[in-house]
């Protein structure tokens, strides 16, 4: 990664593909379980994004960044500027949302269900933590909170998960 | 299977077309849509600065835009605001509000192809004359030089411009059948223009009313055969008493 990060420092446009390539999966597979629907835009833009400020970056802080981190930094952002537009839209537009063509597996469907279940910060850490498969130290900077936090948001986050799997097959 | 693991079984890729619509997005590449032309199918590239070529639909039309740009292409539909723009633009052989991105060219050129876009339909104007329109009065070569690069011909129709001594000359998309082809459509009678040309005729002057203009300007057009009195040079016309007409500027050619 810090052999990406130095790529792209000395040739940007030659070797964002690369991260494009990086990071594709962990951004959708996360903004997916925490955006919804969305997340196929919102991951696009989310590079996007990258791309116009890493152009505005010289050198060295290019080469210094912690590329996992900084590129999610981006992507929550974006995940919450988009809920809080499409809280303010009227319920009406909410109605015809575009919904997936491809029917998912029942099995997803469940898993967002129960992950929709949890409240917003705990939902974060787990997803980042094991959905996406970020560390600790990288969650907690990238949300800005201390690591002992995040940890006990991915705890109590998994113990609410067996409770509603338990409550499910009961 | 444990909470963890059946967490990290979620993973997906991102459905098909997610890079090129990123690539597209940063401007790392141009998307490209076909469309038809009088003188064939042309591909029209465009990137979020506007519109950047206009091409023969032709093999190895990719290969060409990579060599020229140094970018990729993408066959994607234009950004919903610009696709009426497109198709009235290749149509009336003018950009309109159609963004144009003309970074691909010098500061210089910019210049003389804004003022070539704004050559009405159906007339043409010599290299010479739009030299002097851009304040480079003599630098008819580099407008030469710019014609032939033109990123977006049809566009920027720099098939209304011709050679200083009024032949119709050559063009860049498909050599000069294409020019006199274009030229055709939009009623320019370019065979009457060679003609013209042929017998060193420069411009053309009204009897009446004592004006002259390049052969092709629609003043000059609307002079009755028994009016018309054709001149060699401006000096020729400016010497027989004739003012110059204040649309098509025949004094600066």
């Amino acid at each position: 990664m810090e052999e990406l990060a130095s790529r792209l420092a000395s040739d940007l446009d030659a070797s964002f593909p690369d991260l494009v390539n990086a990071f594709r999966r962990d951004l959708y597979s996360g903004l997916r379980n925490l955006s919804g629907n969305d997340a196929e835009d919102l991951t696009q833009e989310a590079f996007i994004r990258a791309y116009r400020a890493l152009a505005g970056y010289d050198g060295t802080r290019i080469r210094n960044l912690q590329l996992r981190g900084w590129i999610w930094t981006i992507a929550l952002n974006l995940g919450r500027n988009h809920a809080r537009s499409r809280a303010r839209r009227p319920t009406v537009t909410l109605a015809h949302e575009p919904t997936h063509s491809d029917p998912e597996p029942a099995d997803t469907e469940a898993w967002g269900r129960r992950i929709g279940a949890l409240s917003p910060r705990q939902r974060r850490a787990v997803v980042l933590r094991h959905v996406v498969g970020l560390s600790y130290a990288e969650i907690a900077a990238t949300t800005d909170s201390p690591e002992g936090t995040v940890k006990a948001d991915v705890h109590r986050g998994l113990a609410r998960l067996r409770t509603i799997i338990e409550e499910e097959t009961r | 299977m444990s909470i963890e693991q059946e967490l990290s079984g979620l993973r997906r890729d991102p459905p098909a077309g997610h890079d090129e619509a990123v690539m597209l997005g940063t401007g790392l590449a141009d998307g490209f849509s076909t469309y038809e032309s009088p003188i064939g199918a042309v591909v029209v590239t465009f990137n979020p600065a506007g519109v950047s070529s206009v091409d023969l639909a032709t093999e190895g039309f990719a290969e060409r835009f990579i060599e020229r740009f140094g970018r990729r292409s993408i066959e994607a539909a234009a950004p919903r605001a610009w696709r009426g723009g497109i198709e009235r633009a290749l149509e009336n052989g003018t950009p309109g509000k159609l963004p144009v991105d003309f970074r691909s060219v010098s500061g210089f050129q910019k210049s003389v192809l804004e003022q070539a876009a704004a050559i009405p339909r159906g007339e043409v104007r010599p290299y010479s004359w739009l030299a002097t329109q851009v304040g480079k009065p003599g630098a008819t070569r580099a407008v030469g030089t710019t014609m032939a690069r033109n990123p977006v011909p049809l566009i920027v129709p720099c098939h209304r411009v011709v050679r200083a001594d009024g032949r119709i000359g050559a063009y860049s998309l498909g050599g000069a059948q294409n020019k006199l082809a274009l030229l055709a459509v939009e009623g320019a009678d370019p065979e009457r223009l060679e003609a013209l040309a042929g017998r060193g005729v420069r411009f053309l002057g009204s009897g009446t009313t004592r004006i002259f203009c390049h052969p092709s300007c629609r003043h000059a057009r609307r002079i009755g055969d028994s009016h018309l009195i054709e001149f060699r040079s401006t000096r020729d016309a400016q010497n027989a008493g004739f003012r110059p007409c204040s649309v098509c500027e025949p004094e600066t050619s």
